[in-house]
This record gives structure tokens, sequence and C-alpha cells, in this order.
């Protein structure tokens, strides 16, 4: 079927036995000479003014060896440049609960634990604010004194196309409020990380993190240590899935700590400074208003997002954006106004989690749109396909559309569900629901603007043979060592388990930016095959005149370079390679990727959505609701996902399954949630993750489009996947019993309410969700808000499109 | 605090070392013994990763302390190869795909493998009901039961290991 050797294959992965022998070094399993171990003192408010901090108590215990503060780390640093607002410890204010206030490193860990209770801090209250609610509502708190209106981090206001137009043109327009709570990613290692600085003046920092470079770039500005005597190493992810993308507070700890002490310091995050270091999903206040002709054409899109940030920036300023951009690459939609604002909360922050903020408005989408084709009396799929975006396309906010398996995606879910049968026979308290969504295969514009690739990789052959590829990626359990050793040994024939990956360290390998927005298969695997291509190009000159065939008839596979026409005429690896590098030199080829330009528009906020190539995935889910109890149970959930190219299908379908294990924890059970500032549920046991017994099946569709940007045809398959899973269930409850779930999670108490069954009054309700933002003053303050920046972005920009 | 001598078996392999008397197993195996293998992902019982077989049978290191073992058997991940040779469960995984960011995989692999010790050949609801305590945040546990199954399988075909009694 294909001409591959390794693609397409369902090969062990490269690092599995490391895995499974129990070999594999993650953070936590590095033990050095002389190392120490360090605790983080946390804070204890939500929002209070540092009024002392002595620590002479602590440092004087025995075998206590350094504390550090705030004070000796006060630069400011986060993941974006253009919105630093966090230091690696707190100066003068907490701002949440378990913020990390200051850092001891002694003996062992059962001493640093004990001195942490000899910190003397004194704060002084201040007024905490918690919801989205009262952060745009208060002008006289602010959590950052900088905010210019009240507690609003960021304030987005795009518009596209005749909007006005649009719903004048509508025979519908629904109006949707919704909400989609926060949770967070509870990967199963904890945050972890060990600093050693040696007597050579170079400090190495071993550490769990999804984005080593921009780690690498934070610790100079903190440490005021130069680069070059930084060196990070990315250790293999025990599970990250957006929560260890953010430079923190502990490794700035750690790497100062050794700066001070010259010996190694590790900290290893317990569980329940898991849930405070966070930065997992925002929860997310949703306006949707969509009009629609009688046959469902979209005329007009205007859709609004509030997002409760929490204390600091982290991603914010995308994750904004993110609520916004991707509305657009899944139907055609001509006219498309977005208001984004994400607000300051006192609680932990909020981040990236797969799906980086486009999961929360797919959800409002998703579900709208089923309630459009309910109310035109249309079979939700059949609506669906009718109104696809083309590929090949450009959508209303100029972001360009390659291949596009959307329609696919959706028609192989059907037939695999038996959709049609189902949907028109299931009794009462049994649904079917579908929901369609996309993804990102990288961002197209890196984190630092600057002209540099996003991934590059380095190739060697050695003499025996032996491949090894450099690359600064971040391996996080999503295969990303496999797919640059499948890449690698499928351009230069041989095999993955002769290639050699040297991952995620700054010293030693290129700069990829890092294992987030579903960039690693595009953007490192374009740069090794880039690399490869080229050695392959010495390898066939080689092979071309020892065989005397010309180099357009060499083919190389399985350790071999090899005639074509004849294949009998052949070259082992070993010998082509010693060949080219007695006529070349050393054999090293270095490789890099860029996204091409003009994939998405100049207006300003741009930068956020293009991609060189957008994922498409279809989920349906059946559901079982006890009609008594309200229990929610989710029979089965096949997904179909385009992935463009499947270099390793059991991989892929590996993530398919993942993404909607962890989408169905999200709308079933998972909820980060505060009382007073307290987390609810710090601990795995209050926080519930479902379980072997809980997991519904699990099916997987691959979906191949070939999309030529990507390597081998290859697009994303690690986040898109989460984001049809949750609608598709909410639908699948409307399904099943006729109500409208405009909120996550979809609990059996609320379940009870909607059937009128919670209490003895017998109320009975078709929609479980928001209605507005809140009481009228805040609706007051956001007209406001809305009409004062409409006005300026108005003048500012006109309207972009067309 | 006070240090004092416990003597383990560990994979067939007795050690005797020094440990604070509040030390968990999971503490002694990962900083005595240097068996980093046994993961710790929450040291309260809640995540399983920590699990490994006492006598054959899963316990969480995390929740015991090396005193209520005595001399019993200890097998931790480092332990489930016969030598070089891979246990068929370790081997069925990776052709699954069953490990994606391998952190829940050696406590997964010894409730699998007490598993298929009690029941050669487990059926579905069995093996959710075996690895119940060992969450896995990657894979949506299908491709585990995928492993499982094919880790029966071949133990079925090859006879490598019998059943054992349950005790």
């Amino acid at each position: 079927m294909s001409n591959f050797s390794v693609l397409g294959r369902r090969l062990p992965k490269v690092n599995a036995w490391a895995h499974l022998t129990g070999t594999a070094r993650y953070a936590d399993d590095i033990f050095l000479p002389r190392m120490l171990y360090g605790r983080l003192l946390r804070s204890t408010q939500p929002h209070a003014r540092i009024k002392r901090l002595d620590v002479s108590r602590a440092l004087a215990h025995p075998g206590v060896v350094a504390i550090v503060t705030g004070a000796d780390m006060p630069e400011k640093m986060g993941i974006m440049p253009s919105t630093q607002d966090e230091t690696a410890l707190a100066v003068d204010k907490v701002r949440y609960v378990g913020e990390p206030v200051a850092a001891i490193a002694a003996l062992d860990e059962d001493t640093a634990y004990e001195a942490l209770s000899l910190i003397d801090v004194e704060y002084e209250p201040l007024e905490p604010i918690f919801t989205i609610e009262e952060a745009l509502g208060r002008e006289d708190t602010k959590i950052h004194e900088d905010s210019r209106r009240a507690n609003v981090f960021k304030e987005v206001h795009l518009a596209f196309g005749d909007l006005e137009g649009g719903f004048a043109a509508a025979d519908l327009i629904r109006d949707d409020w919704s909400f989609f709570e926060g949770n967070t990613h509870a990967p199963i290692e904890t945050h972890s990380c060990v600093a050693s600085y040696d007597g050579d003046g170079k400090l190495t920092l071993w550490t769990a993190t999804q984005v080593p470079h921009y780690l690498h770039r934070e610790l100079e500005k903190v440490l005021k240590l130069p680069r070059s005597h930084i060196r990070v190493i990315a250790t293999p992810n025990g599970g990250a899935f957006g929560g260890k993308s953010d430079p923190f507070g502990h490794e700035f700890s750690a790497a100062l700590l050794s700066l001070r002490t010259k010996r190694p310091v590790k900290f290893t995050l317990d569980r329940e400074e898991v849930f405070y270091a966070h930065r997992g999903r925002h929860p997310v206040k949703m306006h949707l208003r969509t009009g629609v002709k009688k046959d469902g054409e979209i005329t007009a899109v205007h859709f609004q997002s509030y997002l409760d940030g929490g204390a600091y920036a982290s991603y914010g300023i995308a994750t904004t954006y993110y609520t916004g951009a991707l509305m657009t690459v899944t139907y055609r939609i001509p006219a498309y106004k977005f208001d984004g604002v994400r607000v300051y909360t006192n609680k932990p922050p909020c981040g990236p989690k797969r799906g980086h903020g486009t999961t929360q408005p797919r959800y409002a989408f998703e579900c709208q749109l089923d309630k459009i084709a309910t109310e035109l009396g249309l079979d939700p799929i059949e609506y669906r396909l009718r109104v696809l975006q083309p590929a090949n396309s450009r959508t209303v906010n100029d972001l360009r559309i390659t291949t596009m398996g959307l329609g696919d995606c959706l028609s192989a879910v059907r037939k695999a569900t038996a959709w049609d049968a189902k949907r028109e026979s299931l009794p009462k308290g049994k649904g079917i629901g579908v929901a369609g969504s996309a993804y990102i295969s990288g961002a197209g514009l890196p984190i630092y603007w600057n002209p540099m690739p996003h991934s590059g990789a380095e190739i060697r052959i050695d003499r025996g043979g032996g491949v090894t590829v450099m690359c600064g990626t971040a391996e996080i359990g999503q295969g990303s060592d496999n797919m640059l050793a499948s890449v690698a040994a499928e351009t230069l024939g041989v095999l993955p388990e002769d290639v050699h990956v040297v991952s995620g360290d700054t010293s030693l390998a290129p700069v990829d930016l890092g294992s987030y927005s579903s960039r690693v298969t595009m953007m490192a695997g374009n740069a090794v095959k880039d690399a490869a291509m080229k050695l392959r190009a010495l390898l066939f000159e080689a092979a071309s005149e020892k065989l005397g065939v010309p180099v357009e008839r060499l083919a190389a596979a399985y350790r071999r370079v090899y005639d074509l026409k004849d294949p009998v005429k052949q070259l082992s690896f070993v010998e082509a390679a010693n060949i080219a590098e007695g006529k070349h030199g050393t054999l090293v080829a270095a490789g890099s990727y860029k996204p091409p330009a003009g994939i998405g528009g100049s207006y300003k906020g741009a930068g956020v959505g293009p991609t060189p190539a957008y994922s498409y995935q279809a989920s349906v889910a059946e559901v079982s609701v006890d009609l008594e109890t309200g229990t929610l149970t989710v029979d089965k959930i096949t997904t179909a996902h385009d992935c463009g190219r499947a270099l390793n299908p059991a991989n892929v379908e590996g993530q398919i399954e993942g993404s909607a294990y962890m989408g169905y924890g999200e709308i079933m059970v998972e909820e980060q949630i505060f009382r007073g500032g307290l987390h609810k549920k710090p601990s795995l046991l209050d926080y519930k993750l479902p379980t072997s017994l809980d997991t519904p099946e699990l099916e997987a569709i691959l979906i191949e489009t070939n999309d030529s940007e990507g390597p081998y045809g290859a697009k994303e398959a690690g986040e898109g996947p989460l984001n049809s899973v949750i609608p598709a269930i909410a639908n699948a409850v409307f399904d099943a019993i006729g109500v409208r779930f405009d909120e996550t999670p979809i609990t059996a108490e609320k379940i009870l309410d909607a059937l009128g069954k919670r209490d003895n009054r017998g109320m009975t309700k078709d929609r479980i969700g928001p209605d507005g933002l809140g009481d009228g003053k805040v609706d007051r303050a956001m007209r406001r808000l809305t009409a004062s920046t409409d006005a300026r972005e108005r003048k500012k920009s006109g309207t972009p499109a067309d | 605090m006070t240090k004092s001598l416990i003597t383990l078996r560990v994979n067939g392999e007795a050690h005797t070392v020094a440990a604070e008397p509040h030390h968990t197993l999971l503490e002694v195996l990962r900083e005595e013994l240097g068996l980093t293998g046994t993961k710790h992902g929450c040291e309260l019982g809640e995540c399983g990763a920590c699990t490994v077989l006492v006598d054959g049978i899963p316990v969480l290191a995390c929740l015991t302390l090396p005193q209520q073992i005595g001399m019993a058997d200890v097998t931790t991940v480092e332990g489930l190869a016969n030598g070089p040779e891979l246990h068929p469960l370790q081997t069925a995984f990776a052709e699954e795909g069953a490990a994606q960011c391998g952190y829940c995989t050696p406590g997964m692999l010894l409730s699998a493998k007490a598993l298929l010790d009690a029941h050669p050949h487990p059926t579905r609801e069995q093996m959710a009901e075996a690895i119940s305590g060992n969450l896995c945040r990657c894979t949506g546990y299908t491709s585990i039961y995928e492993a499982i199954a094919s880790a029966a399988l071949k133990m079925g075909a090859s006879g490598v290991e019998r059943a054992k009694p349950l005790r």
C-alpha cells in the first residue's frame, strides 16, 4: 500500500524499552552526590501583602543549608515576553493560596519539610477576588496594580466581514450563554527538577519541562547568569498535557540554591502542590450569537469569552486569542466578531491545557450547532456536512486552510456507530450525539518574534552505521523521540532502533521551541527530515558512483541503498556511509523548519490562529442516563481524526484515545474549584480522575489527508481529538433526556435538578447553564467596557477583513 | 531520627539497609536501593504509580512500611524480566503502545502481572478491575487492555508462566 519502510507501521516506540524496564530516568530519579533537598513555603493567603518574612529561625535549624526568598530573585519572569508579571518567589505580595514564598535546601527532605514551619511570615490580608464578575467590577481592588481597568488582564476585539448584514439576512438567530469549568492536567508525575552548579561555573538543570528553550531564556534573566553558562535538560516528562510549559518557581529556586551552595539541589513537588502550580484549563463564560438561513447556512457569528485567568499571566494572552481564533476553520462563516476578556483572580494561574483555549469555545459552538440543527429539523451530522469550510481556502479571519478532513471524519463516525439507525430508535434515557472540531499543528508564530527557525535538528552518521539525531524537543509521552527516530530512519533507510535520539538538551541539541501547541511532528519532523535529506543526498551520491546507477533510481530502506530497477545492485548503509565520509568528511547535517509565510492575516492579533495545517476530528458519544439517580454513563466514544498521515498508527490512536479519555474526565467530573480561595480538592482522592472502571469504550479511526506541509504528510494528533469529545457527550445527553447542558461538568446532581428530582417540588428544566455574566452591576460594567473598546478598535483598525 | 537496619528481599536478592523507621517501602526502594523504576505520584495511596508485588500481591509501596513485610518477596519493575528476557507483558506493552509517558507503567505492569498469575485468560472486566487502582493519564486504558490480552495469549501459547493459586 505504501512505499514506506518505517512510517505507517505499528512499530514499538524507540524509548518503550526504557519505560517498560524501569530504566527511564525521570527528574525525580536523579540522585547526585552531595545533593540537597528543597521544599517551598507556600502562601496561606489568597491576597495579602507580605509585611514580614524572617527566615533566621529556619536557617538555624540543624540540617538546613540555605534559604532563598523573593528578594533574591526580584526579576519579573513568565512564558510570554509581553506579559511577564510573575516572580520566581513572591515579592511583597501574594496572589493565591499556594504561591511559593520561600525555598529551603536541606540535607534531607524531612529536615527541609520541618524547617518550613520555622519561617516566620506576617501577612496583611487584602480583599480577595475570586470570580470573573468581581474581577470585572472591582475598580477598588487590584490584584496587579498596573491593570488599567479593574482586574482586566487582556481584552481582544476583532471583527471580520459584514456582521450586521449577516444577522439581518438570518432566518434564525440563536443566543446562548455557556460556562466551561476550569480543570487541571494532573499528570501522574509531579513536577521535579535537579539543579547542579559545577566548579567550572556552569549550571545544569534537569527538569520535567515541556519548554527547555524558554526556560533557558528565563533562567538567564532571573539568575543573571549568561545563557551560555546554563544547560537545561528536559527529562522525560511523566505526563504534562500543558502543565509543564511555564517556567516555575521551584526551577529557579533549585538553580539559585545550587549557585549559592555549590551543591546539587532537587525539588520534587508533592501532589497537593501540583494543584497550585496548575496553569490548567481556564474557566470561561461565553456568549455565542449565531445567525443561520433556513437551510442552516451560517450568516454571522458573534462570540464573547470571559476567561478567569487566576493570579498571573502564564500563556493568557494567547489563550484569550485562541478562544476566538479557531471558531472559523470548521464551518463556513462569512462574518465573525470576537470579543475576549481575561481577568485576574486570586487563584492559581490558569494556562494551556491540551486544546489550549479552543476547547471551551468549541464546546459552546458545537452545542449551539446541535440546537440549530434541532430547530431546523436537520440531522446533526447531515447539517455539519452541509456547511463545511472547504479545503484549500481562507477563513473570514484570514486563516489559510490546506487539507480539511472534517467531512471524512463525520462520515466515518456516522458509519462506525450506525448513527442513522440509532438516532431513530433509542429509548428515553439513551442518547447519541456528535461534534466536530479542529486544532493547529503548531503555532504559526513563535513566542519571541524573530526570524530564526522554530525547530532545528542535527544528524550525525557514525562509521558503524549508527545515526544520532539531536533536537531540542521535549519528550512528554506524546512520542516525540520516536517520531524523530522514525522520520530520520525512513529518510535515511535505516531502522528506528538504529537511531540514537538526544532531545531536550539545550547544550547538545539545536533549539526546538518546545512541546506545546501540537507543533512537534509538524516542525521538528520537518527539521529532522530536512537534515536527513541532506545526508541522504551524500549517501546516494556515493552509492551512485560505486554502483554505477543514476541517483534518481536509488532508494534506501532496511539498512541498504539499492537500485529501484534492479534491487540486487545494492550497498549496505554502512558501506554507503563510509564511502560518503571518505568523500565529504564527517557526516553531519543540520536541518531547520519555519512555518511558511502568508498563512495568516496582518491585523493586530493575527498572530494567534495560523498554523501550517489544521487537524480535524469528529466524535460520536453514546450515553445512558439513569432517570432515577441522574447517573450519566458514557457507553462509547468514537472519534475519527484527520492526522494528515499516521507516521505510527498505534501512537496516533493512542493520542486519540488519550484525548477522548481526558475530554471525558472534563465533562464528567473534573473541576478545579475553590472555596474562599482554598482549593476544594487538592488531592487525587478528591479531584477524581477517571479510572479503568469509569472510562468508556474508546474507538479511534484514522483519516489520512496527506498534507503537503507536514513531514511525509503528517499533521497533529495530540490535542484536537479532545475538543470534539466534550460537546459530543453534551449533545448525546440532550438526545437521551431532552436537557441542554450549557455548563460543565455534567454531574448527577445537575441531571436530577433538570429532571425535577433533586427535591420535592418537581420543577423540571430544559437547560442547565448560566443566563448571563452576573448581576446587573457587572452587566453594566461589561457593556461600558465593550462599548468603549469597540469604539477604540474601530478607530484603530477599521474592519480588517475584505 | 535514628536509622535502623532493615533487611528486604527484593527481586530475589536480600538487601540490608539503614533507614528511618517511618520511611516507606517506596522511599527505601528508591532512595536506599536505587530502584527508581517504582514511581511516586502522590504518596497518599491515590494513584497506584508505586505498585509493587509483595509475595505476588499488588501493594502500594507508598503506604507500606518495610517493617510490615519482613522477608516477603518484593517484586519491582526491575525484577519483572527474567534476566535478559523480557516478561511477555513488557513486550506486549511496547507492541501495543500501552506506555505513553511511561510513568504509570511500572505499577501498571505489576498489577497486570498479578492478574495474569491469578487469571491466565482474563476478561475485559477482570482487566479493568485489576488495574482500577492504577491511574493512567495518557492512554485511556484501551491499549493497556490490548497489551494484557496479547500477553495472556502469548503466555498461554508458550507456557512461559503457569497460573499460581490465589493466596
